[in-house]
């Protein structure tokens, strides 16, 4: 019957080019490899969730990305967000911050403060985390580029305001790889980058040991153009070459990798998404037993936020994304996700305002709090179609991965563009087929809204006095800081660099002496130089 | 196609959201356009320095970030200067209806917001660019 109903239709390919069925049997799961990797929750390989009664123990934590203007507005959105119950905080940061500049620096006027918060030294974290209980909020830091920096102000603002690091919970981004493939926001060539998210991870496995220096975020590769399976299998390769930079010190592989956590997107085929979760999950416990030789379950662990799904969203009838984020919301339970986030339905235009970053905190609390979504763990589990597509899904990253190291290692891809390109041409073809109406896109090839005007969206202000008192603050801070202290921290940055030794000590010097983003920047771009961007079609 | 139409594709600014740039360089190479794409951060000065030395005949923006009306403020005089103003001008992003008519007067031309068809963009071209 199953091969008769299939013969009736017209074949379906999913974005990862798996052919999707009318009708699943036990006959399938057995062709795909059996249910062997199935197992248990919080048992090795971990398909099922990596703990053993997940939401039922706790739900999971809710932390929309929110930042703008300066440390104190954002420091007011970060207590609006706290009421409404929002469990983390997700960081966003302007782009001079991102990318090593100060406030006052030619090249970010008119950035100041537009996407993102803007800091320029630790008095700002002071300003930004005033009254938030950092033992009861964890916070995320969208940070890459000049993460070590930030990873160092937000452990020296912990310690100063009394919190003992070794307990510190909290992540930052700090992937810079995915950074060349999307997003762009790097600073320095791919291999001292590369060495620093080292120099971070050996950092925190010392002195921060709870803190999560590292989430390898497939998502913006997925935004960048990829397939759900490549989303995964490029992650879990660069996953490996910073676990890789961080054994060639000496630490053992249970020192850090259960602190290595992941950033997923969410959009697309529902089936697809869960089972690329269920997948990896597998697949990453599997790479580090095997491969890596981790003993700790911990290492094992795909820890992720899997959120926001800007990449399904549409500009197009704006309100309609309220209901796509739901939906993405179900799939990011479905899947097991320790942490979620959504991107908000004005979110193609603009920063969220308030009431629409609302919708998104109570899209996720009505999934938990009425739906019935944390009564049972991997409730889809035995499907024959989801254990189908888990295993097909899982040999698909297998054959990627293999791909990525038969061509010289991600490394190389990155530095040379290949990844870039191949996305890149994978975006185009998808907007041809959006375009086409052959990939169906409601607002946007169907059903569109032609006679009537969208819902209005509010956009958020900018305001350019905001970035002159950011200015003086910095000249503030400046006036008053020990001149001395930062110019022997400084130098300390720059001989680290030159060294080879670890960065991060003379960089928490140089934090906790008020020297600024930019300037501590400056002493290491002396030292490593600036990324050139490979342009490849 | 009679004439040989040459763009410059530039990333203004910080931004570094470049697939939908990067989507448009290719849209565009299809269509038989030469296209030099910047890549990201291009200051006002590079992107001015860049059409005039690879003599192009559309200079394109891809802004995405929010920062399109000091990037173009800045821009202006300089393509001016660089007597740059019978070149086609075109810019396309996250740009807002209200910031339309500001951008008309900075003297971009073309204006392909979010959701724009890649067709239109290159038909657009097509039909306004003067090509010596």
């Amino acid at each position: 019957m199953n091969d008769k109903s299939q013969a009736e239709v017209k074949p379906v390919l999913n974005e990862s080019g798996i052919e999707v069925k009318p009708l699943y049997t036990a006959e399938d799961v057995e062709k795909s490899g059996g249910y062997k990797l199935v197992g248990l929750p919080g048992e090795y390989p971990f398909t099922r969730g990596i703990h053993r009664l997940m939401y039922r123990k706790q739900p999971w934590t809710m932390r929309q990305y929110a930042g703008f203007g300066n440390p104190h507005e954002t420091n007011q959105r970060f207590k609006y967000l706290i009421a409404n119950g929002q469990t983390g905080l997700n960081v966003a940061f302007d782009l001079p911050t991102q990318i090593g500049l100060d406030s006052d620096d030619p090249l970010a006027e008119g950035e100041v403060g537009r996407v993102g918060m803007s800091i320029d030294t630790l008095r700002d974290f002071e300003v930004a985390f005033e009254g938030i209980d950092l033992n009861k909020i964890t916070v995320s830091l969208t940070i890459n580029g000049a993460a070590a920096i930030l990873i160092a102000m937000y452990l020296a603002m912990a310690e100063k305001r009394g919190y003992d690091i070794k307990q510190l919970r909290g992540t930052a981004q700090n992937d810079i790889l995915k950074e060349f493939i999307g997003r762009g926001t790097w600073i320095f060539p791919v291999e001292p980058s590369v060495r620093l998210v080292g120099d971070t991870i050996e950092y925190c496995a010392e002195h921060a040991p709870k803190y999560s220096p590292v989430s390898v975020c497939g998502y913006h590769i997925r935004e960048s153009g990829a397939t759900p399976a490549q989303e995964m299998a490029y992650a879990f390769s660069i996953a490996k070459a910073y676990a890789d930079e961080v054994l060639r010190r000496g630490l053992s592989i249970d020192e850090f990798a259960g602190r290595l956590s992941y950033n997923f997107n969410i959009f697309g085929n529902i089936f697809e998404q869960v089972c690329k979760f269920r997948a990896g999950r597998s697949l990453w416990a599997k790479i580090m037993k095997e491969e890596y030789h981790a003993e700790k379950p911990g290492s094992m662990w795909l820890r992720m936020i899997a959120g926001g799904g800007g990449g399904g969203l549409t500009f197009e009838q704006p309100e309609m994304n309220i209901v796509r984020g739901a939906y993405y919301a179900l799939i990011s339970a479905l899947s097991g996700a320790q942490t979620m986030a959504l991107c908000s339905y004005d979110e193609a235009y603009t920063i969220p305002t308030e009431y629409s970053a609302r919708i998104s905190l109570r899209t996720m609390q009505i999934l938990a709090d009425e739906m019935g979504m944390t009564e049972t763990v991997d409730p889809l589990a035995g499907s024959f179609y989801v254990e189908t597509m888990t295993n097909q899904l899982r040999d698909k990253m297998v054959e990627i991965m293999a791909d990525t190291d038969a061509q010289g290692g991600i490394v190389k891809l990155v530095s040379e563009g290949i990844v870039q390109a191949k996305v890149s041409a994978q975006a185009y073809q998808m907007q041809r087929d959006i375009e086409s109406g052959k990939f169906p896109k409601v607002g946007v090839n169907r059903h569109r809204n032609d006679q009537q005007e969208d819902h209005p969206v509010e956009f958020h202000p900018y305001n350019e006095q905001d970035t002159q008192r950011q200015i003086a603050n910095l000249t503030q801070v400046r006036a008053e800081r020990d001149a001395g202290a930062v110019t022997s921290a400084l130098a300390k940055v720059a001989a680290a660099a030159k060294l080879g030794a670890n960065v991060m000590p003379a960089i928490v010097e140089a934090v906790k002496a008020y020297a600024s983003v930019g300037e501590i920047t400056r002493e290491m771009v002396k030292v490593f130089g600036r990324y050139k961007e490979p342009i490849r079609f | 196609m009679s004439h040989h139409i040459k763009v410059l594709l530039a990333k203004p600014g910080l931004d570094g959201h470049d697939q939908g740039a990067k989507v448009v360089a290719r849209a565009m190479m299809d269509a038989g356009f030469e296209v030099i794409y910047t890549g990201l951060r291009q200051t006002p000065e590079a992107v001015a320095h860049m059409a005039l030395e690879e003599d192009v005949d559309v200079i394109s923006l891809s802004s995405l970030a929010g920062s399109h009306i000091p990037f173009c403020t800045k821009l202006k005089p300089l393509l001016e200067a660089n007597g740059l103003t019978d070149k086609l001008w075109v810019i396309g992003g996250n740009l807002p209806a209200q910031d339309h008519q500001a951008l008309r007067e900075l003297g971009f031309k073309g204006i392909f917001p979010t959701g724009s068809k890649l067709d239109d963009i290159v038909g657009y071209i097509r039909a306004n660019v003067k090509v010596a």
